[in-house]
Protein backbone atom coordinates (compact mmCIF):
# COMPACT_ATOMS: atom_id res chain seq x y z
CA UNK A 1 0.00 0.00 0.00
CA UNK A 2 2.86 2.75 0.74
CA UNK A 3 4.45 1.35 -2.13
CA UNK A 4 1.67 2.29 -4.14
CA UNK A 5 1.39 5.39 -2.51
CA UNK A 6 5.14 6.60 -2.99
CA UNK A 7 4.73 5.51 -6.60
CA UNK A 8 2.02 8.32 -6.73
CA UNK A 9 3.57 10.63 -5.04
CA UNK A 10 6.45 10.80 -7.04
CA UNK A 11 4.36 10.21 -10.43
CA UNK A 12 2.27 13.03 -9.86
CA UNK A 13 5.11 14.97 -9.47
CA UNK A 14 3.30 16.07 -5.31
CA UNK A 15 6.49 17.06 -3.55
CA UNK A 16 7.30 18.97 -6.49
CA UNK A 17 4.21 21.34 -6.42
CA UNK A 18 3.97 21.61 -2.64
CA UNK A 19 7.81 23.25 -3.18
CA UNK A 20 5.99 25.19 -5.64
CA UNK A 21 3.44 26.40 -4.21
CA UNK A 22 5.85 27.16 -1.39
CA UNK A 23 8.06 29.50 -3.30
CA UNK A 24 4.90 31.10 -5.34
CA UNK A 25 3.81 32.09 -2.01
CA UNK A 26 7.40 33.66 -1.26
CA UNK A 27 7.13 35.78 -4.43
CA UNK A 28 4.13 37.84 -2.99
CA UNK A 29 5.61 38.54 0.78
CA UNK A 30 7.50 41.44 2.05
CA UNK A 31 11.10 41.79 1.24
CA UNK A 32 13.79 41.51 3.43
CA UNK A 33 15.79 43.74 1.85
CA UNK A 34 17.57 47.35 3.42
CA UNK A 35 17.94 49.59 0.65
CA UNK A 36 21.48 50.35 2.16
CA UNK A 37 22.23 54.16 1.46
CA UNK A 38 19.12 55.09 1.94
CA UNK A 39 18.06 52.57 4.73
CA UNK A 40 20.21 51.53 7.15
CA UNK A 41 19.40 48.85 9.66
CA UNK A 42 19.06 49.76 13.47
CA UNK A 43 21.67 49.17 15.97
CA UNK A 44 22.01 48.03 19.48
CA UNK A 45 23.32 50.42 22.13
CA UNK A 46 26.07 47.76 22.37
CA UNK A 47 27.35 48.23 18.25
CA UNK A 48 30.61 47.71 18.06
CA UNK A 49 32.56 49.82 15.41
CA UNK A 50 35.05 52.06 15.21
CA UNK A 51 37.10 53.00 18.26
CA UNK A 52 37.40 56.46 19.77
CA UNK A 53 38.66 57.92 23.57
CA UNK A 54 36.76 59.25 25.77
CA UNK A 55 37.87 62.58 27.95
CA UNK A 56 36.12 62.97 31.54
CA UNK A 57 33.77 66.22 31.12
CA UNK A 58 36.27 68.58 32.39
CA UNK A 59 38.30 67.86 29.76
CA UNK A 60 40.74 65.56 31.07
CA UNK A 61 41.75 62.74 29.16
CA UNK A 62 40.31 59.17 31.04
CA UNK A 63 43.34 57.00 29.57
CA UNK A 64 45.71 56.55 32.17
CA UNK A 65 47.90 54.16 30.42
CA UNK A 66 47.53 51.03 32.29
CA UNK A 67 47.71 49.16 29.27
CA UNK A 68 44.73 46.25 30.03
CA UNK A 69 43.29 46.62 26.71
CA UNK A 70 46.95 46.20 24.65
CA UNK A 71 47.32 43.16 26.86
CA UNK A 72 44.00 41.71 25.60
CA UNK A 73 43.97 42.73 22.82
CA UNK A 74 43.42 39.33 21.00
CA UNK A 75 44.55 40.75 17.81
CA UNK A 76 47.91 42.25 19.14
CA UNK A 77 46.38 45.49 17.19
CA UNK A 78 47.26 47.87 20.01
CA UNK A 79 49.91 49.60 20.72
CA UNK A 80 50.78 52.01 23.74
CA UNK A 81 53.64 53.81 25.15
CA UNK A 82 53.51 55.67 28.23
CA UNK A 83 55.78 58.65 30.23
CA UNK A 84 54.75 59.99 33.52
CA UNK A 85 53.86 64.06 32.56
CA UNK A 86 55.07 66.97 34.26
CA UNK A 87 51.90 66.81 37.14
CA UNK A 88 53.45 63.07 38.02
CA UNK A 89 50.45 61.36 36.23
CA UNK A 90 50.94 58.53 33.92
CA UNK A 91 49.55 58.97 30.25
CA UNK A 92 50.15 57.24 27.16
CA UNK A 93 52.61 59.17 24.85
CA UNK A 94 51.22 56.87 21.99
CA UNK A 95 48.33 55.15 21.67
CA UNK A 96 47.56 53.50 17.79
CA UNK A 97 45.35 51.23 16.92
CA UNK A 98 45.73 48.81 13.57
CA UNK A 99 42.24 48.80 12.46
CA UNK A 100 43.19 46.00 9.84
CA UNK A 101 44.28 43.91 12.48
CA UNK A 102 41.75 44.79 14.72
CA UNK A 103 38.59 42.54 14.99
CA UNK A 104 36.36 44.48 16.72
CA UNK A 105 35.69 42.15 19.78
CA UNK A 106 35.27 44.73 22.17
CA UNK A 107 37.60 43.18 24.85
CA UNK A 108 39.75 46.63 25.08
CA UNK A 109 36.39 48.36 25.94
CA UNK A 110 35.42 45.41 28.36
CA UNK A 111 38.80 45.65 29.95
CA UNK A 112 39.25 49.62 30.76
CA UNK A 113 38.59 50.28 34.20
CA UNK A 114 37.52 53.84 33.11
CA UNK A 115 35.85 53.56 30.17
CA UNK A 116 38.26 55.51 28.16
CA UNK A 117 38.88 53.09 25.06
CA UNK A 118 35.18 52.74 23.55
CA UNK A 119 33.67 51.19 20.35
CA UNK A 120 31.34 53.90 18.29
CA UNK A 121 28.52 53.26 16.33
CA UNK A 122 30.27 54.20 13.20
CA UNK A 123 31.08 51.64 10.68
CA UNK A 124 31.38 53.60 7.44
CA UNK A 125 34.90 54.69 6.89
CA UNK A 126 37.65 53.91 4.51
CA UNK A 127 41.16 54.47 4.32
CA UNK A 128 42.95 55.81 0.81
CA UNK A 129 47.04 55.20 1.61
CA UNK A 130 48.34 52.88 3.00
CA UNK A 131 49.35 53.35 6.85
CA UNK A 132 45.97 54.95 7.46
CA UNK A 133 44.77 52.29 8.73
CA UNK A 134 46.50 52.90 11.33
CA UNK A 135 44.67 55.43 13.72
CA UNK A 136 46.64 57.39 16.49
CA UNK A 137 46.02 59.21 19.75
CA UNK A 138 44.90 62.47 18.51
CA UNK A 139 42.72 61.02 15.80
CA UNK A 140 41.13 58.50 18.68
CA UNK A 141 40.41 61.02 21.05
CA UNK A 142 39.12 63.63 17.91
CA UNK A 143 36.42 60.63 17.05
CA UNK A 144 35.71 60.79 21.23
CA UNK A 145 35.35 63.89 21.07
CA UNK A 146 33.13 64.05 18.28
CA UNK A 147 30.94 61.11 19.69
CA UNK A 148 30.74 61.90 23.70
CA UNK A 149 26.99 62.60 23.51
CA UNK A 150 25.96 59.65 22.09
CA UNK A 151 29.02 57.25 23.87
CA UNK A 152 27.74 58.43 26.88
CA UNK A 153 24.45 57.64 26.01
CA UNK A 154 25.09 54.47 24.92
CA UNK A 155 26.98 53.44 28.08
CA UNK A 156 24.12 54.78 30.34
CA UNK A 157 21.84 52.49 28.76
CA UNK A 158 23.68 49.47 29.00
CA UNK A 159 25.27 50.34 32.44
CA UNK A 160 22.46 47.93 34.14
CA UNK A 161 23.44 44.95 32.73
CA UNK A 162 27.35 45.67 33.01
CA UNK B 1 14.53 44.32 -59.45
CA UNK B 2 11.74 41.89 -57.88
CA UNK B 3 14.01 39.49 -56.08
CA UNK B 4 16.00 41.97 -54.68
CA UNK B 5 12.72 43.81 -53.20
CA UNK B 6 11.46 39.78 -51.82
CA UNK B 7 14.79 39.71 -50.63
CA UNK B 8 14.55 43.24 -48.60
CA UNK B 9 11.22 42.23 -47.36
CA UNK B 10 12.67 38.67 -46.16
CA UNK B 11 15.50 41.12 -44.57
CA UNK B 12 12.68 43.13 -42.86
CA UNK B 13 10.48 40.31 -41.50
CA UNK B 14 13.76 38.65 -39.86
CA UNK B 15 14.80 42.15 -38.50
CA UNK B 16 11.08 42.25 -37.22
CA UNK B 17 10.86 38.53 -35.46
CA UNK B 18 14.66 39.38 -34.34
CA UNK B 19 14.77 42.47 -32.53
CA UNK B 20 11.85 41.65 -30.46
CA UNK B 21 13.13 38.22 -29.65
CA UNK B 22 16.90 40.00 -28.74
CA UNK B 23 14.75 42.52 -26.42
CA UNK B 24 13.11 39.71 -24.85
CA UNK B 25 16.15 37.98 -23.79
CA UNK B 26 17.89 40.67 -22.66
CA UNK B 27 14.89 41.11 -20.28
CA UNK B 28 14.10 37.77 -19.44
CA UNK B 29 17.58 37.88 -17.56
CA UNK B 30 16.61 41.10 -15.50
CA UNK B 31 12.78 39.21 -15.01
CA UNK B 32 14.73 36.33 -14.14
CA UNK B 33 17.29 38.16 -10.96
CA UNK B 34 14.01 40.04 -10.36
CA UNK B 35 11.63 37.15 -9.68
CA UNK B 36 14.57 34.93 -8.26
CA UNK B 37 15.18 37.71 -5.77
CA UNK B 38 11.59 37.85 -4.78
CA UNK B 39 11.35 34.33 -3.99
CA UNK B 40 14.37 34.71 -1.60
CA UNK B 41 12.65 37.08 -0.15
CA UNK B 42 15.13 39.39 -1.97
CA UNK B 43 14.34 42.87 -3.99
CA UNK B 44 16.74 41.71 -7.04
CA UNK B 45 18.51 44.70 -9.15
CA UNK B 46 16.89 48.08 -8.72
CA UNK B 47 19.58 50.59 -9.14
CA UNK B 48 20.04 51.20 -12.66
CA UNK B 49 17.14 52.72 -14.21
CA UNK B 50 13.65 53.08 -12.83
CA UNK B 51 12.74 49.59 -10.93
CA UNK B 52 16.92 48.47 -12.36
CA UNK B 53 14.45 48.07 -15.49
CA UNK B 54 17.73 49.44 -17.62
CA UNK B 55 20.44 46.68 -16.10
CA UNK B 56 20.10 44.53 -19.01
CA UNK B 57 21.66 46.94 -20.76
CA UNK B 58 24.59 47.60 -18.52
CA UNK B 59 25.09 44.05 -18.24
CA UNK B 60 25.44 43.91 -21.85
CA UNK B 61 28.09 46.86 -21.94
CA UNK B 62 30.30 45.38 -19.39
CA UNK B 63 30.69 42.39 -20.93
CA UNK B 64 31.18 44.05 -24.14
CA UNK B 65 34.00 46.14 -22.79
CA UNK B 66 35.41 43.08 -21.80
CA UNK B 67 38.31 40.82 -23.20
CA UNK B 68 37.57 37.48 -24.73
CA UNK B 69 40.55 35.66 -22.87
CA UNK B 70 41.72 32.67 -25.84
CA UNK B 71 43.26 29.70 -23.59
CA UNK B 72 46.47 28.62 -24.79
CA UNK B 73 46.38 24.92 -26.11
CA UNK B 74 42.53 25.68 -26.92
CA UNK B 75 41.63 25.32 -30.38
CA UNK B 76 41.22 29.16 -31.79
CA UNK B 77 38.89 28.24 -34.99
CA UNK B 78 36.25 25.96 -32.67
CA UNK B 79 36.55 28.27 -29.86
CA UNK B 80 35.05 31.21 -31.22
CA UNK B 81 32.63 29.15 -33.70
CA UNK B 82 30.69 27.51 -30.76
CA UNK B 83 29.22 29.98 -29.09
CA UNK B 84 27.50 30.98 -32.48
CA UNK B 85 26.44 27.36 -33.49
CA UNK B 86 25.05 27.57 -30.46
CA UNK B 87 22.92 30.87 -30.65
CA UNK B 88 21.96 30.36 -34.87
CA UNK B 89 19.61 27.44 -34.29
CA UNK B 90 17.84 29.05 -31.84
CA UNK B 91 17.33 31.95 -33.48
CA UNK B 92 16.68 29.82 -36.82
CA UNK B 93 13.74 27.89 -35.31
CA UNK B 94 12.05 31.08 -35.16
CA UNK B 95 11.53 31.37 -38.73
CA UNK B 96 8.70 28.57 -38.69
CA UNK B 97 6.59 29.52 -35.27
CA UNK B 98 3.92 31.57 -36.64
CA UNK B 99 3.50 34.40 -34.05
CA UNK B 100 -0.11 35.01 -35.06
CA UNK B 101 -2.24 34.04 -37.62
CA UNK B 102 -0.49 33.77 -41.30
CA UNK B 103 2.74 35.64 -39.15
CA UNK B 104 5.22 33.46 -39.96
CA UNK B 105 8.65 34.04 -41.79
CA UNK B 106 8.26 30.50 -43.78
CA UNK B 107 5.13 28.57 -43.58
CA UNK B 108 6.76 25.11 -44.85
CA UNK B 109 4.99 21.75 -44.76
CA UNK B 110 8.03 20.03 -42.45
CA UNK B 111 7.82 22.62 -39.91
CA UNK B 112 8.14 20.98 -36.94
CA UNK B 113 10.70 18.54 -38.71
CA UNK B 114 12.75 21.82 -39.08
CA UNK B 115 12.40 22.84 -35.27
CA UNK B 116 13.27 19.61 -33.73
CA UNK B 117 16.42 19.78 -35.98
CA UNK B 118 17.22 22.94 -35.13
CA UNK B 119 17.04 22.73 -31.46
CA UNK B 120 19.06 19.43 -31.59
CA UNK B 121 21.96 21.11 -33.82
CA UNK B 122 21.85 23.64 -30.55
CA UNK B 123 23.96 20.67 -28.38
CA UNK B 124 26.72 20.94 -31.15
CA UNK B 125 27.85 23.85 -29.90
CA UNK B 126 27.91 22.86 -26.09
CA UNK B 127 29.84 20.26 -27.02
CA UNK B 128 32.33 22.07 -29.47
CA UNK B 129 32.58 24.55 -26.48
CA UNK B 130 33.61 21.96 -24.20
CA UNK B 131 35.92 19.92 -26.37
CA UNK B 132 37.71 23.58 -27.52
CA UNK B 133 38.05 25.10 -24.83
CA UNK B 134 40.62 22.37 -23.48
CA UNK B 135 39.91 22.42 -19.92
CA UNK B 136 38.59 19.29 -18.29
CA UNK B 137 36.01 20.73 -16.19
CA UNK B 138 34.95 22.56 -19.62
CA UNK B 139 35.05 18.57 -21.43
CA UNK B 140 33.21 17.20 -18.61
CA UNK B 141 30.25 19.89 -18.29
CA UNK B 142 29.83 19.20 -22.20
CA UNK B 143 29.45 15.42 -22.29
CA UNK B 144 26.94 15.80 -19.23
CA UNK B 145 25.35 18.19 -21.67
CA UNK B 146 25.95 15.80 -24.64
CA UNK B 147 24.12 13.22 -23.20
CA UNK B 148 21.31 14.73 -21.06
CA UNK B 149 19.81 16.63 -24.15
CA UNK B 150 20.44 13.50 -26.60
CA UNK B 151 17.89 11.41 -24.06
CA UNK B 152 15.72 14.26 -23.30
CA UNK B 153 15.91 14.69 -27.24
CA UNK B 154 13.77 11.11 -27.84
CA UNK B 155 10.92 12.08 -24.97
CA UNK B 156 10.33 15.12 -26.63
CA UNK B 157 10.17 14.29 -29.49
CA UNK B 158 8.05 11.63 -28.79
CA UNK B 159 5.53 14.14 -26.99
CA UNK B 160 5.20 16.30 -29.97
CA UNK B 161 4.80 13.24 -32.25
CA UNK B 162 1.47 13.29 -30.20
CA UNK B 163 0.76 16.89 -31.13
CA UNK B 164 1.43 15.63 -35.22
CA UNK B 165 -0.68 12.38 -34.48
CA UNK B 166 -3.62 14.80 -32.88
CA UNK B 167 -3.36 17.87 -35.94
CA UNK B 168 -2.45 15.36 -38.67
CA UNK B 169 0.02 17.85 -40.15
CA UNK B 170 3.72 18.94 -39.56
CA UNK B 171 3.01 22.30 -40.89
CA UNK B 172 2.79 24.25 -37.27
CA UNK B 173 0.30 26.76 -38.51
CA UNK B 174 -1.90 24.07 -39.26
CA UNK B 175 -0.96 22.41 -35.75
CA UNK B 176 -2.71 25.53 -34.58
CA UNK B 177 -5.32 25.75 -36.93
CA UNK B 178 -6.33 22.18 -35.61
CA UNK B 179 -6.97 23.44 -31.86
CA UNK B 180 -8.83 26.54 -32.85
CA UNK B 181 -11.57 26.83 -30.11
CA UNK B 182 -11.48 27.86 -26.47
CA UNK B 183 -9.25 26.48 -23.82
CA UNK B 184 -10.40 22.94 -23.58
CA UNK B 185 -10.52 22.50 -27.48
CA UNK B 186 -6.39 23.09 -27.28
CA UNK B 187 -4.27 19.73 -27.07
CA UNK B 188 -2.83 20.24 -23.41
CA UNK B 189 -6.03 18.61 -22.06
CA UNK B 190 -6.22 15.17 -24.02
CA UNK B 191 -2.84 14.81 -24.14
CA UNK B 192 -1.64 15.72 -20.46
CA UNK B 193 0.89 13.10 -20.11
CA UNK B 194 2.66 14.61 -23.46
CA UNK B 195 2.62 17.75 -22.77
CA UNK B 196 3.76 17.38 -19.25
CA UNK B 197 6.64 15.36 -20.70
CA UNK B 198 7.50 17.99 -23.46
CA UNK B 199 7.52 20.54 -20.61
CA UNK B 200 10.00 18.39 -18.43
CA UNK B 201 12.32 17.45 -21.40
CA UNK B 202 12.23 21.12 -22.49
CA UNK B 203 13.32 22.28 -19.39
CA UNK B 204 16.38 19.47 -19.97
CA UNK B 205 16.95 20.16 -23.11
CA UNK B 206 17.49 23.89 -22.50
CA UNK B 207 20.28 22.74 -19.39
CA UNK B 208 18.17 25.12 -17.28
CA UNK B 209 17.85 23.90 -13.21
CA UNK B 210 16.72 21.32 -12.34
CA UNK B 211 18.64 20.00 -14.96
CA UNK B 212 21.59 22.26 -14.87
CA UNK B 213 24.28 19.44 -14.84
CA UNK B 214 25.67 21.16 -17.79
CA UNK B 215 26.78 23.76 -16.04
CA UNK B 216 26.87 22.41 -12.39
CA UNK B 217 28.59 25.55 -10.57
CA UNK B 218 29.21 23.21 -7.77
CA UNK B 219 31.07 20.38 -8.74
CA UNK B 220 32.87 21.56 -12.34
CA UNK B 221 32.75 25.82 -11.88
CA UNK B 222 30.58 26.90 -15.33
CA UNK B 223 30.81 23.24 -17.13
CA UNK B 224 31.72 24.11 -21.02
CA UNK B 225 31.76 27.59 -20.63
CA UNK B 226 34.33 27.56 -17.82
CA UNK B 227 36.95 29.40 -20.10
CA UNK B 228 34.55 31.66 -21.85
CA UNK B 229 34.79 35.29 -21.05
CA UNK B 230 33.37 38.69 -21.95
CA UNK B 231 30.96 38.36 -25.59
CA UNK B 232 31.61 34.85 -26.15
CA UNK B 233 30.36 34.46 -22.79
CA UNK B 234 27.40 36.91 -23.50
CA UNK B 235 26.35 34.65 -26.50
CA UNK B 236 26.36 31.24 -24.75
CA UNK B 237 23.87 32.91 -22.16
CA UNK B 238 22.10 34.66 -25.08
CA UNK B 239 21.89 31.02 -26.85
CA UNK B 240 20.15 29.44 -23.48
CA UNK B 241 18.00 32.57 -23.03
CA UNK B 242 17.08 32.02 -26.49
CA UNK B 243 16.74 28.46 -26.31
CA UNK B 244 14.52 28.67 -23.34
CA UNK B 245 11.72 31.21 -25.27
CA UNK B 246 11.85 28.80 -28.25
CA UNK B 247 11.01 26.03 -25.88
CA UNK B 248 8.33 28.46 -24.11
CA UNK B 249 6.79 29.06 -27.75
CA UNK B 250 7.08 25.89 -28.70
CA UNK B 251 5.01 24.95 -25.87
CA UNK B 252 2.01 27.63 -26.64
CA UNK B 253 1.96 26.69 -29.86
CA UNK B 254 1.92 23.04 -29.76
CA UNK B 255 -0.27 22.61 -26.76
CA UNK B 256 -2.16 25.86 -25.84
CA UNK B 257 -3.40 26.85 -29.31
CA UNK B 258 -0.82 29.28 -30.52
CA UNK B 259 -2.49 32.45 -31.00
CA UNK B 260 -6.43 31.50 -29.96
CA UNK B 261 -7.64 33.00 -27.35
CA UNK B 262 -8.82 31.20 -23.61
CA UNK B 263 -12.06 31.66 -24.96
CA UNK B 264 -12.62 31.82 -28.53
CA UNK B 265 -15.51 30.49 -30.24
CA UNK B 266 -17.67 30.97 -27.12
CA UNK B 267 -20.89 32.82 -27.40
CA UNK B 268 -20.15 36.07 -25.10
CA UNK B 269 -16.67 36.05 -24.36
CA UNK B 270 -15.29 35.04 -27.29
CA UNK B 271 -16.09 37.90 -29.66
CA UNK B 272 -14.83 40.32 -26.61
CA UNK B 273 -11.59 38.22 -25.99
CA UNK B 274 -10.93 38.12 -29.97
CA UNK B 275 -10.74 41.65 -30.06
CA UNK B 276 -6.72 41.01 -28.43
CA UNK B 277 -4.80 40.50 -31.26
CA UNK B 278 -3.35 36.82 -31.79
CA UNK B 279 0.03 37.94 -30.99
CA UNK B 280 -0.87 38.97 -27.81
CA UNK B 281 -2.15 35.28 -26.81
CA UNK B 282 0.79 33.93 -27.70
CA UNK B 283 3.35 36.05 -25.89
CA UNK B 284 1.41 35.83 -22.70
CA UNK B 285 1.08 32.14 -23.29
CA UNK B 286 4.94 32.02 -24.12
CA UNK B 287 5.67 34.47 -21.25
CA UNK B 288 3.56 32.10 -18.66
CA UNK B 289 6.06 29.21 -19.80
CA UNK B 290 9.37 31.58 -18.87
CA UNK B 291 7.63 32.27 -15.76
CA UNK B 292 7.33 28.80 -14.93
CA UNK B 293 11.14 28.42 -16.29
CA UNK B 294 12.24 30.87 -13.59
CA UNK B 295 9.84 29.29 -10.84
CA UNK B 296 11.93 25.82 -11.34
CA UNK B 297 14.85 27.77 -11.21
CA UNK B 298 14.18 29.46 -7.68
CA UNK B 299 12.53 26.36 -6.03
CA UNK B 300 14.51 22.54 -7.22
CA UNK B 301 17.83 21.91 -6.42
CA UNK B 302 19.64 19.78 -9.10
CA UNK B 303 19.02 16.38 -10.18
CA UNK B 304 22.04 14.33 -9.56
CA UNK B 305 23.17 13.27 -12.96
CA UNK B 306 22.07 9.35 -12.66
CA UNK B 307 18.91 10.56 -11.63
CA UNK B 308 18.70 12.52 -14.74
CA UNK B 309 19.06 9.98 -16.65
CA UNK B 310 16.66 7.69 -14.84
CA UNK B 311 14.27 10.09 -15.61
CA UNK B 312 14.63 10.42 -18.84
CA UNK B 313 14.41 6.72 -19.98
CA UNK B 314 13.18 5.03 -17.62
CA UNK B 315 10.02 7.74 -16.89
CA UNK B 316 9.34 9.94 -19.32
CA UNK B 317 9.53 7.89 -22.66
CA UNK B 318 7.47 4.89 -21.26
CA UNK B 319 4.61 7.29 -20.38
CA UNK B 320 5.09 8.84 -23.90
CA UNK B 321 5.31 5.71 -25.48
CA UNK B 322 2.27 4.56 -23.48
CA UNK B 323 -0.06 7.41 -23.51
CA UNK B 324 0.72 7.45 -28.03
CA UNK B 325 -0.85 3.96 -28.06
CA UNK B 326 -4.04 6.01 -26.03
CA UNK B 327 -4.27 8.36 -28.06
CA UNK B 328 -4.51 5.96 -31.31
CA UNK B 329 -7.33 4.66 -29.69
CA UNK B 330 -8.80 8.24 -29.59
CA UNK B 331 -8.19 9.02 -32.75
CA UNK B 332 -9.61 5.46 -34.01
CA UNK B 333 -12.74 6.09 -31.74
CA UNK B 334 -13.07 9.96 -32.45
CA UNK B 335 -13.33 10.91 -28.60
CA UNK B 336 -14.09 14.20 -27.69
CA UNK B 337 -14.53 17.11 -29.35
CA UNK B 338 -10.53 16.91 -30.24
CA UNK B 339 -10.23 13.97 -32.96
Amino acid sequence: MQAIRDFFNSFLLVELLQGLRLTGRHLFTDKYTIEYPEEKAPQSPRFRGLHALRRYPNGEERCIACKLCEAVCPALAITIDSEPREDGTRRTTRYDIDLFKCIYCGFCEESCPVDSIVETRIYEYHFEKRGEQIIHKDQLLAIGDQYEEQLARDRAADAPFR
Amino acid sequence: MDQLIELALIVAKIVALLVPLILSVAYMTYSERKVIGWIQLRRGPNRVGFYGLLQPFADVLKLLMKEIVLPQNANRFLFMVAPVISIMPALAAWAVLPVSKGVVIADINAGLLYVLAMASIGVYGIILAGWASNSKYALLGALRAGAQVVSYEIAMGFALVGVLMAAGSLNISDIVEAQAGAIWDWFWLPLLPLFIVYWVSGVAETNRLPFDVAEGESEIVAGFHVEYSGMAFAIFFLAEYANMILISGLAAIMFLGGWYSPFHGVPVLGPVFDLVPGVIWFVLKAAFFLFCYIWFRGTFPRYRYDQIMRLGWKVLIPVTVVWLVVESGFILTGFGPWF
